[in-house]
């Protein structure tokens, strides 16, 4: 099992160094750092830029690939190379990364989990009210762009706020600064920001989760073990519970990788509009200012994300389904 | 049967009606069904697909869908269970009753160790902690016959073999020692030698519980020996029953002499023909006001439509038969024979087997299998002899049965005929062409001349084509005028020209397997290869089918190679048997030869444990039980493959033994056309 675990990670790495490769090839052949500079005025004799930019290796007179060949170097030592402006791209991910995990690692865990159990129980539940309304909403949710629900979500907060004449839902940024007050006070206010970000992720998570557990568990309550379950005095809960919903949990762990993807692009969407300063925030504006090193490395940080997923949900599998597992 | 005698029932169901849905389609699924069982009392319950027996079982437990009605009375000592909550109903499943169902493969759950599940069973139940239950789990598996049991405790569903896993089911079943066990069709699919050991462990456990079993069946032929009483029931309600000697000795009932007189035997001198129950049973959302068997009943008569005629007693301790000609039937001594029209008697070889053409010829076939291990990158970790070393031959207008356990090879010498390409190793000649020689064109020339039937050819068809496309596809793949071909061939496999506009989805199984025999002769050919034909319809359709391919085979001139699992299928349709094991063959010779004295151990036990419909010689009859599950073909046995299972190997002495493991025995002529490849080979009368 261990084997076929590196064996399979072996292959993501791969993967992870193929994507971020591409990236930053598709980065370097399209963006133009040198006109950061010659929109300025006065603008700087070209020499200087040339200068600036080949220290920066951002220089498009330099051959793409002697170039790829430079950034590839200092990658492998860890290092992402600099930002247009100089600065290192390693500390400005580090800066973000964790503002962007915080977010995922909770928009998935509370997306998967309530989605699962959402998905089983209106399974349990066909085609009674709970069904009927979660089918309702989760359709809704997913026909509706992720930006729209945040800013949907950011009305609905104010208008709370407005109503009970609280500040109750923060929408701008991760903390409120120059706070005062104790820890419990700075845990509270992150709190506070915290809760729309992860509720714009969560949701879609949710609905895509429910609709297919839905569909999982519904295959799996009629089986026939459930019914020897059943005829071996378990109620029907536990039945449902123990037997069925544990076997439908299999496809759905394999599901997870795939959504992914996806979830990651909604982060991006998500911290442009709360304010947060994460890897999704990086991404836009680095691409707005040609800034190349940094577009590689969010790449390099989404491939490693999507790898761990993919891995995550290896393990999970393998743990679920002795059928994998033994084979 | 004498102990029930004066018992109080343990379990007693009356007037017990289900009904599934509403209005116009309402499917009465169920419809007032009585018995009783004593404690230790076996009570048969059987009856074709679709006859209510499985919906009967579940509202005994009270496990039908939400959307079934239920009406009657069913008592657990007395203790009214219909109209009970849930709640109640889960204390006393699988304790007081449980239930044993049919297709062991996804009747456990895939996720938990066949240990935890039985286990679970226990905890439910008892108060007991969770070493002692998973104790007790190992004790029952040990008790159901399971090797090893404190490993095997450990393993997951999938690692076990179906046999093993139904043996795991009944440890379930037993584990709060039950008053009353229901066995859905518990061996249906199971192959015979595993099927007479399941028989074997359900008679343990009845020992063990001294529960009364309700087993259910549509095969007469499996419960002769081990069944008290027989309820047989057709169209959702009960239309005979009685003490089991009476129903099988002195059947009442047509239905009932229908279904005996279509199970092929082993026991009858000559090959007799079987009697086939035309027609399919009624739908149950629009049954007519008469007899529900009228339709298909050859002694209906214009009274039978005007009511459905209920249960009157009739000669024997409480049996009784619901139709209204039972005086006719008593007062003439009908037999099964004399009701319904018998097929053709099996063919007999003609002539002299030399003397006819060979139309398709094995020279020790090999088919190795590379054994691939791991998801993505697969590696080579052994092979699997699935064929090794086959060698036989047909003769025009010739049947040869090729049987085995699942597993032993069949199918795979079948598909290495029907590739039409140069084997591994050996030699396959069809129709006069070796295949290893075989150009684009000869192959398609003799595709046409050698055609195929499989278990359920239509399931591999696109359901949006009409029987008439299905019928007309060999015909324009081949560039032949199709024309009133279709008609032709529907006639020819006694179906209705009207069928031809309907879509496969729309038949029984039975007629569809009539649709895949008449796809098959649209060429015209001369060697039929038909794959388990027979094996996944009911035992009174497969009757009927049977006897369509033995009439087709005299009146075309045809040669079949007809792959079965089931030897007494392959005895009254073949002249010729061929008796595989683990990949090779171990007994081949005429059919009457090799079924009246087998002399290979393998085939004697396979022939032991087909059960005969005949309960006096079921109760005498002494079994050459097999033990365990086939080998794997990725590592078979040294020297004789059997070895591992076989009785006679246990009897031998010592000295004797190590022939057996060191060499492989060859197919030595035994006189006659007969030969079996034991070292110790021996004529002997089994059935
Ligand atoms: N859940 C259900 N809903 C509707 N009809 C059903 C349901 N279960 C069984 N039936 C119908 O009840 C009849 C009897 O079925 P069953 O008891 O399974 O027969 P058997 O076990 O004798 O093969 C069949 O016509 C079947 O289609
Ligand atoms: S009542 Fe009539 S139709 Fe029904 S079984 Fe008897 S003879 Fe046949
Ligand atoms: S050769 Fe030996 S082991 Fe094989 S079948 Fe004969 S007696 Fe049995
Ligand atoms: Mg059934």
């Amino acid at each position: 099992m261990l084997k076929f675990l590196l064996r399979r990670l072996a292959n993501y790495v791969l993967l992870v160094v193929i994507a971020t490769s591409l990236a930053y090839l598709l980065a370097a052949s399209t963006l133009d750092p040198r006109a950061n500079y010659e929109g300025r005025s006065p603008r700087p004799p070209e020499a200087v830029v040339d200068a600036r930019l080949s220290e920066l290796n951002l220089n498009d007179k330099v051959p793409l690939i002697q170039r790829f060949g430079t950034w590839a170097g200092d990658v492998v030592t860890g290092d992402f190379g600099r930002t247009w402006e100089g600065n290192s791209v390693n500390q400005e991910i580090t800066r973000r990364v964790g503002v962007t995990l915080r977010l995922l690692v909770l928009g998935v865990l509370l997306g998967s989990v309530l989605g699962v159990f959402a998905g089983a129980y209106a399974a349990v539940k066909q085609y009674g009210w709970f069904d009927h309304g979660a089918t309702l909403v989760s359709f809704l949710i997913l026909s509706i762009p992720t930006v729209v629900i945040a800013v949907l979500l950011q009305i609905a907060a104010v208008a709370f706020n407005e109503a009970t004449g609280t500040r109750f839902f923060q929408y701008t940024g991760e903390y409120t600064p120059g706070l005062q007050g104790g820890l419990l006070t700075h845990l509270g206010d992150r709190l506070q920001h915290l809760v729309l970000p992860t509720l714009t992720l969560a949701l879609s998570q949710i609905a895509v989760y429910s609709r297919y557990q839905r569909n999982m568990m519904l295959d799996v309550m009629n089986a026939d073990f459930v019914r020897t379950a059943r005829a071996k005095g378990l109620t029907r809960r536990a039945a449902l519970v123990r037997h069925a919903l544990r076997t439908a949990l299999i496809p759905a762990v394999t599901y997870f990788a795939f959504t992914f993807g996806a979830l990651l692009v909604g982060t991006t969407f998500t911290e442009k509009i709360y304010g947060w300063h994460g890897m999704g925030e990086l991404l836009v504006n680095s691409i707005y200012s040609n800034d190349v090193n940094s577009v590689a490395a969010v790449s390099c940080f989404a491939a490693v994300a999507v790898l761990i997923a993919a891995l995550l949900s290896d393990v999970l599998h393998a743990a679920l389904d002795p059928r994998v597992r033994v084979g | 049967m004498s102990i029930a005698a004066g018992r109080a029932p343990v379990l007693e169901v009356s007037d017990l009606n289900v009904t599934f849905g509403s209005g116009t389609d309402a499917v009465r699924a169920v419809r007032g069904v009585d018995y009783s069982i004593a404690p230790g009392e076996v009570l048969g319950i059987v009856g074709e697909s679709g006859s209510g027996k499985s919906v009967t079982s579940l509202a005994v437990m009270g496990l039908l869908p939400d959307d079934a009605r239920v009406s009657g009375s069913v008592r657990l000592h007395g203790q009214e269970l219909i109209g009970r909550r849930d709640k109640e109903m889960t204390r006393l499943r699988g304790k007081a009753i449980s239930m044993v169902f049919q297709d062991p493969l996804s009747a456990l759950t895939p996720v938990y160790t066949v240990g935890d599940q039985i286990a679970e069973a226990v905890r439910i139940h008892q108060d007991v902690s969770r070493d002692k239950a998973a104790r007790r789990a190992v004790e029952l598996l040990d008790l159901v016959g399971i090797p090893s049991p404190e490993q095997r405790a450990r393993a997951f569903p999938h690692e076990f073999s179906g046999g093993m896993r139904q043996r795991a089911m009944i440890a379930m079943a037993i584990a709060n020692d039950p008053d009353v066990i229901i066995c859905d069709e518990p061996t249906t699919a199971l192959d015979v030698t595993i099927q007479a050991q399941v028989l074997e462990v359900l008679k343990t456990a009845q020992t063990e519980t001294g529960a009364g079993i309700v087993m259910i069946t549509h095969d007469l032929g499996v419960v002769a020996g081990f069944v008290d009483r027989v309820l047989v029931m057709y169209a959702g309600r009960p239309v005979e029953k009685g003490l089991v000697d009476d129903v099988y000795y002195r059947p009442r009932m047509p239905y009932t002499m229908g279904l005996l007189g279509s199970i092929p035997r082993l026991d009858t001198g000559d090959r007799e023909p079987l009697v086939p129950i035309e027609g399919n049973p009624p739908s149950m959302s629009a049954l007519p006001p008469g007899c529900p068997f009228e339709p298909r009943c050859p002694l209906s008569i214009p009274e039978c439509e005007a009511g459905e005629p209920p249960l009157i007693p009739v000669p024997g301790e409480g049996h009784s038969a619901a139709c209204i000609r039972t005086q006719t039937i008593e007062n003439r001594g009908l037999t099964p024979r004399d009701v319904f029209k018998a097929g053709p008697a099996g063919a007999v070889a003609r002539g002299d087997r030399a003397g006819r053409p060979t139309v398709l010829m094995v020279d020790r076939l090999v088919k190795h299998y590379p054994l691939m291990k791991g998801a993505v990158f697969k590696r080579r970790v052994g092979t699997v002899h699935a064929v090794d070393g086959v060698s036989f031959d047909i003769r025009e207008g010739e049947t040869l049965g090729l049987v085995g356990e699942s597993g032993s090879g069949k199918t795979t010498t079948l598909m290495e005929i029907l590739r039409l390409a140069p084997p591994q190793s050996g030699r396959v000649v069809v129709l006069g062409r070796d295949t290893a020689k075989l150009g684009r064109n000869d192959r398609m020339a003799i595709r046409r001349d050698m055609q195929v039937v499989f278990q359920d050819p239509l399931a591999s068809l696109d359901p949006r084509l009409t029987v008439q496309d299905i019928l007309a596809e060999p015909l324009t793949t081949h560039g032949l005028e199709v024309g009133s071909r279709v008609r032709e061939l529907l006639g020819l496999v006694g179906l209705d020209a009207s069928f031809a506009s309907r879509y496969p989805q729309e038949f029984s199984g039975g007629q569809r397997q009539r649709i895949g025999i008449a796809r098959a002769l649209a060429l015209e050919p001369r060697l039929i290869v038909l794959d388990e034909p027979v094996s996944a319809l009911d035992v009174s359709i497969q009757a009927g089918v049977i006897n369509l391919l033995e009439s087709l085979k005299i009146r075309l001139g045809l040669s079949y190679l007809f792959v079965a699992h089931d030897l007494a299928v392959v005895r009254h349709i073949a002249e010729r048997v061929a008796v595989m094991y683990l990949g090779w063959i171990a007994e081949i010779g005429a059919v009457r030869d090799v079924y009246d004295t087998p002399a290979h151990p393998y085939t004697q036990s396979l022939l032991s444990a087909i059960p005969l419909p005949d309960p006096r010689k079921e109760r005498e009859r002494r079994r050459i039980l097999l033990e365990g599950d086939l080998p794997s073909p990725a590592d078979p046995p040294r020297g004789c493959r059997f070895h591992t299972r076989c009785p006679k190997f246990k009897s031998l002495p010592e000295a004797q033994r190590a022939l057996c493991v060191d060499q492989e025995p060859e197919l030595r002529p035994l006189g006659g056309d007969q030969a079996a490849a034991c070292h110790y080979a021996e004529r002997l009368e089994v059935v």
